[in-house]
């Protein structure tokens, strides 16, 4: 009887999980572009009219 | 000819889990890929900072995880049919269609922009074409229909080296074409060795590879032609600047070792004994590819640990 809340769970899990690893994904790309921005960047980073 | 699989499907909650999604980017293929593309770039003339580097190699790795999740949306049909693929994801019903397609357009698309506007653009339009040739050229034109499919298609794979070469420069030039060249004429006696071990399985799924079209005899001295060519070819780069004394030492060493293994396969022709050389010489050509550029990679990171700026001293 309880073989759909199983399935349920299971489903669950998974969603869970994806979720998670999208996350960490979108996560990883801000910061993979703010370190690219500041190596790009480099030593103009205070060459700036102030 | 087979119609491919490649439907729309009704909206189901999805069952897939993480690992389903990491199959769909063929980890496999994808670590041959990243390791040429490594040496690419490492043997690029030139500065690159490591972080550029770093991103550079994780575009190129996911623009090739992109064409495994797109060549599996497409190609769905035939990895049902074949022992070898049929536990893949979308086979099995654990991606649907649509999900896979999803996911290759988002890696293709996301992988060309972030190397576009991180690295450079020659190598982004380099990833782009490889992807675009790899799943328009290969998937969808020549696989089903034409014998020469990996021969053309394996333009793809060739590829890598010269997207790294380009990511530290910023240009295509003559150098990393050799390289592009080497695992160019490597391909197809790599595929064909496999495809003499797998007969049954590309006849099951209608895939016109050469020994199902052609017959195992010319199959096996198409294999013999290529391994030897891929072992001339291989010679070639130090004369474009690429490579020095221990690269060519270990090109020709390597190239004896294929050619000798594509040998058995030729002489043993038919029988249990032939096959069983065809699946040793499937497993000798990933080795030799590695084995070749890390060669390369060896002979170059030792140049640069010494503060020397060119090959060979």
């Amino acid at each position: 009887m309880n073989q759909p809340d199983d399935d349920q769970r299971e489903q669950e899990r998974r969603r869970r999980a994806r979720s998670i690893a999208i996350a960490v994904v979108l996560g990883g790309l801000v910061v993979l572009f703010f370190v690219m921005t500041l190596v790009r960047l480099g030593g103009n980073v205070a060459n700036r009219p102030l | 000819m087979r119609q491919s699989g490649a439907t729309t499907d009704v909206a189901v909650p999805s069952s897939a889990d993480v690992g389903d999604f990491v199959a769909l980017m063929k980890p496999r293929v994808m670590s041959l890929v990243l390791f040429t593309a490594l040496v690419g770039l490492v043997v690029a003339p030139g500065a690159i900072h490591p972080l550029t580097a770093f991103t550079a190699l994780l575009c190129i790795a996911v623009g090739a995880g992109a064409s495994g999740a797109l060549n599996m949306w497409y190609d769905a049909d035939i990895d049902a049919a074949m022992q070898r693929t049929a536990s893949r994801p979308v086979p099995q019903g654990r991606v649907a269609p649509s999900e896979a397609l999803g996911f290759g357009i988002t890696l293709a698309g996301g992988s060309v922009a972030v190397m576009g506007v991180l690295v450079n653009w020659t190598a982004g339009a380099l990833l782009a074409l490889t992807i675009a040739f790899y799943i328009a050229v290969y998937t969808m034109w020549l696989k089903r229909r034409t014998p020469q499919n990996i021969v053309i298609g394996g333009a793809a794979g060739a590829l890598p080296p010269v997207i790294g070469w380009a990511a530290v420069t910023g240009s295509v030039e003559i150098a990393p074409a050799m390289l592009f060249l080497v695992i160019f004429t490597w391909t197809p006696a790599h595929f064909w060795a496999l495809a003499l071990v797998r007969k049954e399985d590309y006849e099951r799924a209608g895939v016109p590879m050469l020994p199902n079209v052609a017959g195992d005899d010319v199959t096996r001295r198409q294999i013999l032609f290529y391994a030897a060519l891929t072992g001339v070819i291989a010679l070639t780069p130090p004369a474009f600047g690429i490579g020095g004394l221990f690269y060519t030492v270990s090109a020709a060493v390597l190239g004896i070792v294929l050619v000798v293994a594509a040998w058995r396969v030729f002489a043993l022709g038919a029988g249990p004994a032939g096959k069983r050389a065809a699946g040793r010489l499937f497993g000798v050509s990933i080795i030799y590819l590695f084995a070749l550029f890390a060669a390369l990679l060896g002979e170059r990171v030792l140049a640069l640990a010494g503060g020397v700026s060119g090959w060979g001293g």
